[in-house]
């Protein structure tokens, strides 16, 4: 164990040891406070300086009201869902069954697909971005969910393979030759035997590709342009356009846009953490 | 059998090598293949041949895209270092410490976007955090975006936040898979603290280390949406890094050819990155 556990320590030692994390940890959020202070005053109360100061009763909810009523930003957090969520079951899908084979089908040149898909998740989005926003545009589905949708999915699918690949690795042969021996087909043991033992590597990916697809701000610029398809990321830069002068709103929307990421982090952190730490082992994105 | 489980495999690899090869392996190419040409997105591609490239290196904008980058990357090497350091603090099984952590976290799982705003408000030269603390300490105040000088560090900034937690958390895990008996043993040796981090820990995270800095790399080269979102380039094209700059060229001055002959060699630079990445992962395997 490094450092030292505290937790035999004096209590005054412990005491000390909170302190000081309760104060590195204002210092970190700090940047976070300050939006969330702006995001709570009207433009005039910025204006006269009023800043660390109570703001106008009357003014606590007005800029979260008006961004929620007067703007398009439930329509652009709809937008992300709609992208984000059959990105995800996507990749998933597609990369379990590649890592099955890559894992469990050894054949000449396995290594090497497996080399391209980590090394194609790696390169930058700007070589790609020209030829990928013409093959959209020719066939017929430039600003439509479902560009970005195919294209999370084909991008994704590089390091989400790898990831559960390494997974299914892991899972005993003696399991699926039994199988085999009894008669299953490939794809039988695909889904009753494999699936479910890798009911948590599915997880952690899930959450870690929901973070990396909702958060996409490039292809979100590439792809698409009208507002009604347009996610939440694009969105804010756009509204930020619109409120130019209101600085109050564009922290109100910031913060709210910051809401379902932060939520699912919350609820499913160990997955991600989980997700994350096991991902870097093999591939960091 | 052996045929059988042959054509199941060709059916399970299917639709992810279908969907790899068309949108990322198939468009890598294009893209190399149109830096030699000179278009404007609508009418016929003029070959061009490495004119590009040669304009590429006498622009001047391109230079100072290029040393951004770099600054970029030299900067973000205070990411492990701090990611290090509070994963040290917050390395602790006292209650409440989970939420601590999660909350040093935080910063990770938020779009770009949001920190880029986030920062633009702190580093804002009339209602800005930074002018409050400056003017309440009676120092004079600043405008960081504002300067040709500044502009790109208020964006490695705004980037470092987040990179910090995530090496924060990668260097978590590596400290909880630290045997236990060493450092015990290091402790009965007489090693003190200091001696212990330096000659026991930090060695024995050698491979937390490297994966660190390789994602702390791609994360420098591959930095646009800051740029987007703070400063477009700005002022005078001083903050522009490569993947900007790429853009720009494309769809502003519908130079594709160009904005290719850039992407390419951002991607050349990746490469050696992600060659280095390659080898240390299928070397360590073999081993």
């Amino acid at each position: 164990m490094f450092p030292i556990p505290l937790e035999r320590r004096s209590p005054s030692v412990r005491a000390g040891y909170r302190v000081a994390v309760a104060a590195t940890l204002a210092v970190w959020l700090l940047p976070l406070l300050a939006i969330a202070l702006a995001s709570l005053r009207s433009q005039e109360d910025l204006n006269r300086g009023n800043y660390w100061g109570w703001p106008a009763l009357a003014q606590l909810v007005d800029n979260y009201a008006t961004v929620l009523t007067d703007s398009r930003l439930p329509q652009f957090v709809l937008n992300s869902f709609l992208v984000t969520i059959p990105a995800v079951v996507g990749t998933v899908a597609f990369a379990s069954m590649a890592g099955f084979a890559l894992a469990k089908h050894e054949f000449r040149g396995s290594r090497l697909l497996l080399m391209v898909f980590i090394g194609g998740n790696l390169v930058p989005f700007q070589a790609l971005m020209i030829p990928v926003r013409d093959l959209i545009i020719a066939i017929g589905l430039y600003d439509s969910r479902l560009a970005l949708i195919l294209f999370h999915m084909a991008f994704q699918t590089g390091f989400c393979t790898l990831f559960m690949r390494n997974f299914i690795r892991d899972i005993p042969d003696d399991a699926l030759d039994a199988a085999r021996v009894e008669g299953a087909g490939e794809l039988t043991i695909f889904w009753r035997i494999v699936l479910p033992l890798v009911r948590p590597a599915i997880a952690g990916v899930s959450v870690l590709i929901f973070t990396f697809v909702w958060n996409d701000y490039f292809w979100s610029l590439v792809l698409v342009q009208s507002d009604a398809i347009r996610p939440l990321t694009a969105g804010l830069q756009s509204l930020r356009g619109m409120w130019q002068t209101s600085w109050p709103l564009v922290a109100a929307g910031s913060l709210l846009a910051a809401v379902p990421p932060v939520a699912v982090f919350f609820l499913l952190q160990r997955h991600l953490i989980a997700g994350l730490t096991y991902g870097a082992r093999a591939d960091p994105l | 059998m052996r045929t059988r489980r042959g054509l199941s495999t060709v059916v399970l690899l299917a639709p992810a090598c279908l969907l790899f090869s068309l949108f990322v392996v198939y468009p890598l190419v294009r893209g190399i293949a149109l830096s030699f040409y000179e278009w404007n997105g609508v009418d016929a591609k003029t070959w061009v041949g490495l004119d590009n490239y040669r304009e590429l290196f006498a622009d001047p904008v391109f230079a100072t895209a290029l040393a951004n980058n770099f600054r970029w990357l030299c900067c973000y090497v205070a990411a492990p270092l701090l990611g290090f350091g509070l994963a040290l603090l917050v390395n602790q099984r006292l209650p409440g410490m989970q939420l601590a952590r999660s909350l040093f976290f935080m910063p990770f799982v938020l779009s770009q976007v949001v920190v880029g705003l986030v920062f633009s408000w702190f580093f804002h030269s009339r209602f800005g955090l930074l002018n409050e603390i400056l003017g309440g300490l009676g120092l004079a105040t600043v405008a960081p975006l504002d300067s040709e000088r500044w502009s790109i560090y208020t964006m490695i900034v705004a980037g470092l936040w987040p990179q910090t937690a995530y090496c924060m958390i990668l260097y978590l895990t590596g400290l909880a898979t630290l045997p236990r008996e060493l450092t015990d043993a290091a402790r009965v040796d007489g090693a003190r603290r200091w001696s212990l981090l330096r000659y026991v820990v930090v060695p024995q995270l050698r491979p937390v280390h490297f994966i660190v800095f390789m994602v702390c790399a791609v994360a420098a080269l591959r930095s646009f949406d800051y740029v987007m979102i703070m400063t477009l380039g700005g002022p005078y094209d001083s903050s522009t890094v490569l993947g900007y700059y790429m853009y720009e060229q494309t769809f502003l001055s519908q130079r594709y050819g160009y904005g290719a002959a850039i992407a390419t060699v951002l991607l050349a630079l990746m490469s050696c990155i992600v060659f280095a990445l390659l080898w240390h992962l299928f070397y360590r395997e073999r081993r």
